[in-house]
């Protein structure tokens, strides 16, 4: 179904022992669906974002990807991942591995792909991030900006049906921001369920369907961008918008 | 300026020479003073003196000084590897343990160490050799926490397997399943790269190693003769037995050392980025994939540099022996330099053996750390 | 109650270990404590109520022997003047580790110190009688040696590491050859060295007092040891540094002096002190030339027939006083890495 619910959250909640970071989240993305969070540090948007391939574990409410129960059991988190791929935001790429070996990694040892194949794969995956001359590099070899294109193109190489991104460009120098959100810009135009959590919000008016504003731990605001940016519902979404948008 | 510089290292090697010359024509005078000898021609007199432990090669008396240099390098090395081995894994162990999320074990851990490294190894060893030659019984009331193992002020004796002609076919057995398991590891990464089939070597290869020799030794009719320590008179005869002074030296050495592998192993374990295991399991990689494909191989490069450092540690350490009365190089050295009066000959020897090792391991540990480096950073 | 649940019986494996520790602590605990305490005989002139059935451990040897451990076969009327120099060394210890007292005076109290402990020591004028270091020992002796080891081996290793980077082939010859040497052998060997063969190396009638010449040997064995940590700080300062030196051209020592080694230094503070930790232990090894130190003197206070068979509480006392020093300088070193690590971001953070 074209409309097919990818994530499913109702009620969740979780603490950090005593601390409540998340409080009742209820959050529905469809297939295709590109979200941008964001908010305040603090607010719980990258807990939330890493709960979702399982983490992070949650105590309270349901979540569910792709019609599968994500509980805290060791075989539905399994199954969670085979769909989902993430990209962190210092990429975590595989420091003894080159590029590509950083992506034929888990296709031969999860997917049991024959090495030539899963080369083959990881090639075009670089080409298609265009970084493909760089397949035999070392991460410490390479720019911030061509490392996380890799980090991409890792995740990819699973064929996720969910992109998952934790502050991809925070790391980054100014200049490399924009060929890794070009990167993401193309695989939103090819139709990738993504949920992003980010500071760039020109990347959230023009690619994201729903900008969802986090404060503390709770869903304050839900909308498509152009309500969002023009005219923001709530208090606490105009004095965040305010102190970004400021500068 | 360049000729300043030149000429400043000619005075400084000038200088250098002076003070070596000096040194050496009072050395000279002085031994023929004393009437001492000088060259090693001393090595092939008679040695006149027993030594505790020969294990591997014979040795008496009428033998001469260089034969007991030799079985006291041996009994170096003896003590050395002995010692690398148990220290490694007792250290590994503690590190982890130190890691572990049981808060007991790992205070535990943390406590060993502590102590351990607080105080001078020679003090650990002395305090070893007093609990077993003072605190332990005598060879008549003499403990037995296991059957056959006796603990006594002479030491630690235990059976052990009386020599059979299985052995050597065991040993055959033992060879060939390694070089089997290694052939079988190398087929089995080719089968993957082909079909994508993942190959258990780690099983194989234990099964192998460990199967061949037991099934030798099972089709042989598994003779099980055991040689017993029995007492007889004063002391034991029969099954192995450790001296006090080997138990104290390796038991002492092999403590302390582990003490310092476990916080190299810890150190080497934390030195992995969590992330590293983070994006691992996104990927979908098990626990013990992302530990062996991942994790491991970024904690052995931080791990193996200091870690062959302590090994080295324990070897040059090993030469406190002299203090306890096992009779290692150091030592065996020391006696025939009191009885011959050939200190710098004697001297010369231990520091160059001990060179020769120190030596050897760094430039081993050089080649291993520039194949494995992590290529480096952008300038 | 849910900290214990997490922390000692989270998992199967984590439970059972719980378990294992718990009755190895039950088994050896009460009888460990009732020979260490209950059943010890704190008191005793001669060994014979140690020697009664049922005894537990002897303490009345340390009590016994507890002035030979300490100040060796100095002579007894005059203990106080170990004492107090052991004393005055402690509290110059303590004054430089306090980061408030790290300025140029302190190397003037160190001086004066250190000559008020040697008048102290040797004594022969002003009112002391003389007494020769042949008869110094026990704890004063390994403080001394540690402390004069590290003193005179500091500024040496300095030069060699700064030897060791040098760009005349000969003094980079030279400060390897001694580093590597001295690093590839046992400090056995070296004290052996300076034991019997510097004899030899002196021109007849001249002799070498045995303090100083294994106080010789621990010098060149710790300036090597040293010298490597000397030079991972040199290593570690920014390449730009220097050159920033060079460019506002200053010559090579006025540049060494006041831009490079202030910062090297300062950023191996902590392996430098971990070295010293290491050679305090390394003292101990003096016992196998037959120096009085503290380790020496424990053993030979065995020797005496009364009290032999003891060894097992001797050493357990010289573990606890090596223990007591060497924890409390480990805690320092972990204390003052944290304090130097948060000022460094601090600074950069201010800027």
């Amino acid at each position: 179904m074209a409309n097919a619910s990818m994530i499913e959250m109702r009620g969740v909640g979780k603490w950090f022992g005593r601390f409540q970071v998340l409080k009742d989240i209820d959050l529905a993305v469809a297939q295709g669906e590109k979200i941008v969070l964001c908010g305040p540090s603090g607010s719980g948007k990258s807990t939330l974002v890493r709960l979702v391939n399982g983490l992070e574990p949650y105590q309270a409410g349901q979540v569910t990807v792709d019609g599968i129960e994500l509980k805290n059991d060791a075989k539905a988190i399994e199954a969670v991942r085979g769909e989902v791929g993430m990209v962190f935001q210092s990429f975590n790429l595989f420091p003894h591995l080159t590029a590509l070996e950083n992506l034929t990694l888990a296709p031969v040892w999860v997917r049991r792909m024959p090495k030539k194949d899963a080369e083959a794969l990881a090639l075009q995956l670089l080409e298609r991030v265009r970084i493909a001359e760089q397949a035999h590099k070392y991460p410490a070899q390479l720019s911030g900006g061509q490392q996380q294109r890799v980090a991409i193109a890792r995740a990819l190489a699973m064929r996720p049906k969910i992109m998952l991104f934790d502050e991809p460009t925070s790391a980054l120098d100014p200049e490399m921001i924009k060929e890794v959100l070009d990167v993401m810009v193309e695989l939103a135009a090819e139709g990738m369920t993504m949920v992003v959590v980010t500071h760039e919000m020109g990347f959230a008016r023009t690619v994201a369907d729903r900008v969802v504003f986090m404060d503390q731990g709770e869903i304050v605001e839900s909308a498509p961008p152009k309500t969002f940016f023009e005219a923001p519902r709530t208090e606490r979404a105009r004095l965040f918008l305010s102190q970004i948008l400021g500068h | 300026m360049r000729a300043r510089a030149v000429a400043a290292q000619l005075a400084l090697l000038a200088a250098v020479a002076f003070v070596v010359w000096y040194l050496a024509s009072n050395t000279v005078q002085n031994l023929e003073a004393r009437k001492i000898a000088s060259g090693f021609g001393f090595l092939s007199r008679e040695a006149g003196f027993e030594i505790g432990e020969a294990p591997f090669l014979a040795y008496s008396a009428a033998d001469s000084y260089a034969r007991a240099i030799l079985i006291g390098l041996i009994n170096t090395f003896r003590v050395a590897l002995i010692g690398v081995v148990l220290a490694t894994v007792i250290g590994t162990v503690v590190g982890l343990a130190r890691l572990s999320r049981n808060w007991l074990l790992a205070k535990l851990a943390a406590g060993y160490v502590e102590l351990l490294r607080n105080v001078p190894l020679l003090v650990q060893l002395f305090f070893i050799y007093a609990v077993i030659t003072e605190n332990l019984p005598g060879p008549r009331q003499a403990l037995e926490p296991l059957p056959g193992v006796v603990l006594s002020n002479r030491g630690i004796a235990f059976p052990v397997l009386e020599p059979h002609a299985v052995h050597a076919w065991m040993g055959a057995a033992l060879a060939a399943g390694a070089v089997l398991a290694w052939l079988a590891a190398r087929w089995g990464s080719r089968r993957q790269a082909r079909t994508g089939k993942p190959f258990p070597a780690l099983t194989t290869g234990a099964a192998l190693v460990l199967g061949l020799p037991l099934a030798v030794f099972l089709a042989a009719g598994a003779p099980l003769a055991l040689a017993r320590p029995v007492l007889q008179g004063f002391n034991f005869v029969g099954g192995a037995a450790l001296t006090p002074e080997f138990a104290a030296l390796t038991g002492g050495l092999t403590l302390y050392t582990a003490a310092f592998i476990a916080e190299i192993v810890r150190a080497g374990v934390l030195s992995v980025d969590r992330g590293q295991s983070e994006a691992a399991y996104s990927l979908g990689l098990s626990r013990r994939r992302t530990t062996r494909l991942v994790i491991l191989p970024q904690a052995l490069r931080v791990i193996v540099p200091p870690l062959t450092s302590q090994y080295l540690n324990l070897t040059k350490n090993s030469s406190l022996a002299v203090a306890i009365g096992y009779p290692d190089l150091v030592s065996i050295a020391n006696t025939t330099m009191n009885q011959t009066g050939q200190a710098i000959e004697g001297i010369a020897i231990i520091m160059a053996v001990y060179l020769t090792i120190s030596l050897s391991i760094s430039a081993l540990m050089n080649g291993y750390n520039k194949r494995i480096a992590l290529k480096g950073a952008r300038r | 109650m849910s900290w214990l649940r997490e922390n000692l019986f989270g998992s199967w494996p984590s439970a059972l270990a719980t378990l294992a520790i718990l009755w190895l602590a039950w088994m050896l605990v009460p009888p460990l404590v009732e020979w260490a305490f209950i059943d010890a005989v704190w008191r005793a002139p001669d060994s014979r109520p140690c020697r009664a059935e049922g005894a537990g451990a002897c303490w009345a040897l340390i009590a016994e022997k507890h002035r030979f451990i300490l100040f060796g076969t100095y002579p007894y009327e005059q203990h106080w003047r170990p004492g107090l120099g052991i004393l005055v060394l402690l509290a110059l210890y303590v004054a430089s580790a306090m980061r408030r007292f790290w300025r140029a005076r302190l190397a003037l109290a160190w001086l004066g110190g250190l000559a008020l402990i040697g008048w102290l020591m040797w004594g022969g004028f002003a009112g002391l009688p003389y007494v020769e270091n042949e008869r110094w020992g026990g704890l004063m002796l390994t403080l001394l040696l540690a402390t004069f080891g590290i003193a005179f081996a500091f500024p040496i290793s300095i030069l060699l590491a700064l030897g060791r980077r040098s760009r005349l082939p000969v003094v980079r010859a030279l400060s390897v050859l001694w580093i590597e040497l001295v690093r590839g052998v046992p400090l056995i060997s070296l004290l052996f060295m300076a034991s019997v063969m510097l004899p030899l190396f002196l021109p007849e009638g001249v002799s070498i007092d045995k303090l100083l010449r294994a106080l010789l040997a621990m010098i060149v064995f710790a300036a090597a040891y040293l010298a490597e940590v000397v030079r991972g700080g040199l290593q570690a300062i920014p390449h730009g540094q220097e050159e920033a030196a060079d460019a506002l051209g200053l010559p090579f020592w006025r540049k060494t002096l006041l831009v490079i080694l202030p910062q090297a230094l300062r950023i191996a503070i902590p392996p430098l002190v971990n070295t010293f930790i290491a050679f305090f232990k390394d003292t101990s090894l003096v016992v196998i030339i037959g120096l009085f130190d503290l380790l020496t003197s424990i053993k030979v206070a065995l020797t005496e027939p009364a009290w032999s068979g003891f060894g097992v509480e001797a050493y357990i006392f010289a573990s606890l006083v090596y223990f007591a020093f060497c924890f409390a300088m480990s805690r320092y070193s972990q204390n003052l890495e944290r304090e130097l690590e948060r000022d460094r971001t601090h600074v950069l953070r201010e800027n």
